[in-house]
């Protein structure tokens, strides 16, 4: 982003009616100048009502404990109406997942996937990361700049998400294709401009899956996600769209955040040397840093829900049916609950308290393994001394849901 | 001031004094005690802070809350002994509490 844009952004933010601010428009997160509207509505009116945007009507709360609130009140603020993010699609071209279910259906889902990221698992895989991190840093280029993003943000959470499906590892980039093409939002000029096209390569991701399926189903339950899946009571009798949305709901969980806050990490450690220098000097704050990281990147920049019936927050009355978007990424940037939220500081005293999983009944189920994997990978980072230019600026994905980069060039020094 | 037993994991045992009014989440954070991660700083809301109440305390500790409880259904490894510590407010008639926790907090 040029400093002429920043500076245009924070004037224009400062200077257009409160009614008219509209923070959902994609283009404000590619060119990274969504910031300066934000703190205008933390400040003038945190919970905010947009009456027209590309996405229609919707309500933006941007204080962190507003968002809390609205978090853990599943009771009223649905995932299942509407969906979970800001666009709507009508109900029957909707994946159902249990991220977008309410109890009790959402319960008995997350309950079959959640035994294989949880703590006793995650030492288990915690060698096997390990070595693939290891691969992965020592055949890194010399002398020559390449794209983090591709070598790998996307290398390392694509191999461990073929680990947790147990997907023929040849064929993973299939992985973060289906991811890429599942979090798009089609558009003219874009390379997958409709709904249709999208759902056409949605459907070959979904007959590749049922192969996977029908192989497990047959055999003894497995250790992996499918097979746990195929063999649970509570999700063997999914129909084809609900299985095709819950496998959509892993790979994207697992695959764009992570890679996200992977690339986002070096990022902020290259503008900020000093937290670098004071990481390299002490390894023990590795943990601390890789909460810092996932705050501030924040990967997933909001989660909707929709109001179930009336209700106040933040002293605004909410309606029946209304669109309510929690912005997690300016609740992370909220001064009264996050001491000088916009610094990058990787000894913060409460780094875990952050939105960036959000909280409640959907808080992330794959938390602990995002950090592992990022622990490890600055781990074995310090470990090598790797010696990481950055070299350029990073690019920006346009989308107000996944927070993230397609680049950053790099360079490691012959 | 009441005091805590606090059983790591792996068995390690910590002994903690705290203020009365303190909750149990809290004064494992307070004073370094691993085990206990208390993501979203007591507000019963991330369910990173399951304890496992020694049998004999567990009347009185109270009753799990709604929402605790649903928080708890989600929790690994979970027992009719589960707890989530930032529930916890410790008092005089809790002097000599004893928590596990569990192999790890999600
Ligand atoms: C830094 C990395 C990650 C971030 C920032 C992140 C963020 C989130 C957020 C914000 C939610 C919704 C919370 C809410 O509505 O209150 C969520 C839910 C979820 N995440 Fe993650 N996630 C990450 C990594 C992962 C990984 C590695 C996996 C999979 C293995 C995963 C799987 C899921 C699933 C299955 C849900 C749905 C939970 C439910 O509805 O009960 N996530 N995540
Ligand atoms: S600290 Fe989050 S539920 Fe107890």
């Amino acid at each position: 982003m040029s400093t002429l844009s920043r500076v245009q952004a924070r004037e224009e933010a400062l200077s257009i009616p409160l009614d008219r601010i509209d923070v959902s428009n994609p283009k404000r997160f590619q060119d990274d100048t969504v910031w300066p509207f934000f703190e205008r509505l933390r400040r003038e009116e945190p919970v905010h009502y947009c009456s027209d945007s590309m996405f229609g009507p919707y309500w933006s709360v941007t204080k962190y404990r507003d968002i809390m609130a609205v978090d853990t009140n599943h009771n009223v603020f649905s995932s299942e109406a509407g969906g979970i993010v800001i666009f709507d699609r009508k109900v029957g071209e909707r994946y159902p997942n249990f991220i977008a279910m309410d109890p009790p259906k959402h319960d008995e889902q997350r309950k079959t996937v959640s035994p294989i990221v949880a703590p006793a698992n995650l030492a288990n895989l915690e060698g096997l990361i390990r070595s693939r991190v290891c691969a992965i840093l020592d055949s890194l280029p010399r002398g020559e700049t390449f794209n983090w993003v591709e070598q790998v943000s996307i290398e390392l959470t694509t191999q461990m998400l073929a680990t947790l499906f147990d997907f023929p590892f040849e064929e993973r980039r299939l992985l973060t294709y289906w991811s890429d093409v599942a979090t798009t939002f089609p558009q003219p000029g874009q390379p997958i401009d409709t709904w249709e096209k999208r759902d056409a390569i949605l459907a070959e991701c979904l007959a590749y899956f049922t192969g996977l399926w029908n192989e497990r189903i047959n055999k003894a339950p497995g250790y992996d996600l499918i097979s746990m899946l195929a063999h649970s009571p509570s999700t063997r009798n999914m129909g084809p769209r609900e299985f095709l949305g819950n496998l959509i709901l892993l790979i994207v969980g697992g695959n764009d955040t992570t890679r996200n806050s992977i690339t986002g990490g070096l990022w902020f450690m290259s503008q900020n040397r000093d937290q670098l220098q004071k990481l390299r000097g002490c390894p023990a704050l590795i943990p601390g840093a890789v909460s810092e990281i996932i705050r501030y990147q924040t990967p997933l920049a909001h989660m909707r829900r929709t109001a179930l019936r009336d209700a106040t927050v933040g002293g605004k009355q909410i309606k029946a049916g209304d669109k309510v978007i929690m912005w997690y990424i300016s609740g992370n940037r909220d001064s009264e609950v996050i001491e000088s939220p916009d610094s990058f500081i990787i000894d913060r005293k409460n780094p875990r308290q952050h939105l960036s999983f959000g909280f409640g009944i959907h808080r992330c189920v794959g938390n602990r393994l995002a950090e592992l994997q990022l622990r490890i990978l600055w781990e074995e980072m310090l470990e090598r001394r790797l010696d990481l230019e950055v070299v350029g600026d990073p690019e920006r994905v346009p989308s107000n849901f996944v927070h993230g980069y397609s680049a950053l060039p790099v360079r490691i020094a012959a | 001031m009441p005091r805590i037993h606090f059983v790591e994991f792996g068995g390690r045992e910590h002994l903690i004094d705290v203020p009365a009014g303190t909750s149990v989440m809290q004064a494992a954070i307070d004073n370094h005690v691993p085990g206990i991660d208390g993501d979203c700083g007591g507000e019963c809301a991330c369910g990173t802070c399951h304890v496992y109440v020694d049998p004999t305390w567990l009347p009185k500790t109270g009753t799990r809350t709604t929402s605790e409880d649903e928080l708890l259904n989600f929790a690994a490894a979970t027992q009719e002994s589960s707890r989530l510590a930032c529930q916890i407010r410790m008092d005089d008639t809790l002097d000599g509490l004893r928590v596990r926790m569990p192999e790890g907090q999600h």
